[in-house]
């Protein structure tokens, strides 16, 4: 069995994990503030590709930056880089369709959190990053780790637009999700129950490792320890 | 050096419009019914909320001045503010409560360990805020206000998230601490026993509006309009007009003799169930009166007399008196006075 799909899939996940943990909550803290209207529009903006179809942010993306589209050809005559149909193509497609999660539920524990306490903060003359980052992001931990495990889940599993993106290659742009489809569309059953279960077991770890660290939390909160 | 505030600021269909002065070591009492703009008007002073205009000064330093452009951030004020709910960091221990708000690395933990003695919060160190009880937590986030030096206090309805047994030991405590501290200190509240007790001046503040600031018994002795009167306890209210030897009781039917002159724009009375007292026929101010009701509180009787001749829907006169063995009876005739210089002039509503 040749694990380089799991090693791809998981490289992809990891990487975009990282970028839509920073741009989420950058996001859901600065379009908070924004007036009513433009935190609207914004919202929409940013929740879209939850509700869209994978093939539509595909799509999208191949019209950006596919090789004969105008950021596409401008990287490619520019600096030589190929946007599309490599493995790092993968990453544009977990990014967009996994960064709504991350952004909202960022942001329902930003709208949640008890803004005495930053202005408290503020009148015992500390900065604001540091209310950002000792208060705020530890005060709100549970809903942005949450929202980071969903968001990588689903990139983890994201197929639609990686298939469009990034295509499949064994061995270069093959991620599990797409090796799964190939392998039965070629009729190669038990090869892809194999990676099936791979799947389910990242995927189960991944969420006992929620539940495990949320309890915890819990219990140092009551003082149990 | 002291505190001077004069604000003005709208929000939706409600204007605020402030204006007072607290002295070096004194706790000014800011003393309004809750919504009447007393929590804004602290928010104001330590930046949290920016006025619309006005000029707010500390110790001749300017924290803003809407004609100057003057705005300080919260961060340079040095105002101490004290939550109603006291926001202490729920995810920090106690010590790193104390320890956050010193902003000098090297003094951060003599500072918090010299606080953490003075609020007797040793062996407290390590627990965090859910494990506290109200009063600690009060301690805690004293102690960390303190840690950061302010040059003014600002206290919001410090005992209201408290329960009352707790609250006697724990206003002694906050006394001392508000005797030890140098700067100015305004005392938010509503509740007039609180403020009586601990402090010598106040400001009362009606539905956004300030009313000069004068003692604490200027205030019980003379309140001098219905709000203010309602703020310090006082219950019993009955339109009236100046005439005769004071004033004239149409609801009553009755004149009643007044100490000192009676300002002619007034057009209501107060009279504090305390101070009205069975009497004989004859006295000053003596008044028959028909018993309605009795009521038996924890450590008095309360009395609702209607005076004889009052018309039907004229308000009664509560009384408070020491619980007697035989009280008088509803239905029973009870003639009282009412000492004429424990009559409060007023004008009806605020200002």
């Amino acid at each position: 069995m040749d694990w380089y799909p799991l090693f791809n899939s998981l490289r992809i996940a990891a990487i975009s994990t990282v970028v839509i943990f920073f741009s989420g909550i950058a996001a859901a803290y600065y379009i908070a503030k924004l007036p009513r209207l433009a935190k609207g529009v914004l919202d929409v903006v940013m929740t879209l590709p939850l509700v869209l179809p994978p093939t539509v942010v595909g799509y999208l993306l191949l019209r950006l930056l596919g090789p004969n589209r105008p950021v596409g050809a401008f990287l490619l005559e520019q600096f030589g880089v190929k946007m599309v149909m490599t493995w790092w193509s993968a990453v544009f497609a977990t990014v967009v369709v996994a960064f709504p999660l991350m952004y909202r539920t960022a942001r329902g524990a930003f709208e949640s959190f008890d803004e005495t306490l930053a202005d408290a903060a503020r009148t015992l003359g500390r900065s604001n990053s540091w209310i950002f980052w000792r208060v705020r992001m530890p005060v709100c931990r549970q809903g942005i780790l949450a929202g980071t495990v969903l968001a990588f889940a689903r990139a983890l599993g994201e197929y639609g637009a990686t298939a469009m993106i990034a295509g499949y290659t064994p061995g270069r742009t093959a991620t599990i999700s797409t090796t799964v489809y190939q392998l039965w569309r070629t009729n190669n059953d038990a090869l892809a129950f194999r990676w099936v279960l791979v799947n389910l077991a990242i995927s189960t770890v991944v969420l006992l490792a929620v539940n495990l660290l949320e309890r915890s939390q819990r219990q140092t909160k009551k003082g149990v320890v | 050096m002291a505190l001077t505030v004069e604000i003005r600021k709208r929000l939706g269909s409600f204007s605020l419009e402030v204006s007072f002065r607290a002295e070096d070591g004194e706790t000014l009492a800011l003393l309004g019914a809750s919504g009447c703009g007393k929590s804004v008007t602290l928010k104001c002073i330590a930046g949290i909320l920016r006025p619309d205009e006005g000029r707010i000064e500390l110790d001749g330093r300017v924290l803003y001045d809407s004609a100057a452009r003057v705005d300080l951030p919260p961060q340079r004020r040095r105002v101490g503010y004290l939550f109603q709910q006291y926001a202490l960091f729920p995810h920090m221990t106690v010590a790193q409560n104390i320890a956050a708000a010193v902003a000098r690395k090297n003094r951060r933990a003599a500072v918090t360990a010299e606080k953490i003695r003075a609020f007797h919060l040793g062996g407290l160190e390590n627990k965090r805020s859910s494990q506290l009880s109200g009063g600690q937590q009060q301690r805690v986030a004293l102690a960390r206000i303190l840690a950061s030096e302010p040059a003014l206090l600002l206290l919001d309805e410090p005992f209201s998230a408290l329960d009352s047994y707790l609250k006697y030991q724990l206003e002694l405590e906050l006394a001392d601490t508000l005797a030890a501290f140098p700067g100015p200190s305004v005392w938010v509240s509503h509740d007039r026993g609180e403020v009586y007790r601990n402090c010598r001046r106040v400001c009362v503040v009606d539905q956004g509006r300030s009313e000069p600031v004068r003692t604490m018994d200027e205030l019980f002795r003379s309140p001098g309009t219905e709000s203010a009167a309602r703020l310090s306890g006082c219950k019993n209210y009955v339109s009236a007009r100046p005439g005769g030897a004071g004033v004239l009781v149409p609801d009553w039917g009755v004149e009643l003799r007044c100490a000192g002159a009676v300002p002619p724009e007034t057009d209501l009375i107060g009279i504090r169930a305390h101070y009205v007292r069975p009497a004989g026929a004859g006295e000053v101010n003596a008044l028959p009166c028909l018993v309605e009701r009795v009521i038996q509180d924890v450590f008095e009787t309360v009395l609702l007399l209607r005076p004889e001749g009052a018309a039907p829907e004229a308000p009664v006169l509560r009384l408070a008196m020491e619980k007697a063995p035989l009280p008088p009876q509803a239905g029973s005739r009870l003639t009282v006075a009412i000492p004429p210089e424990d009559i409060l002039l007023l004008r009806k509503g605020g200002r």
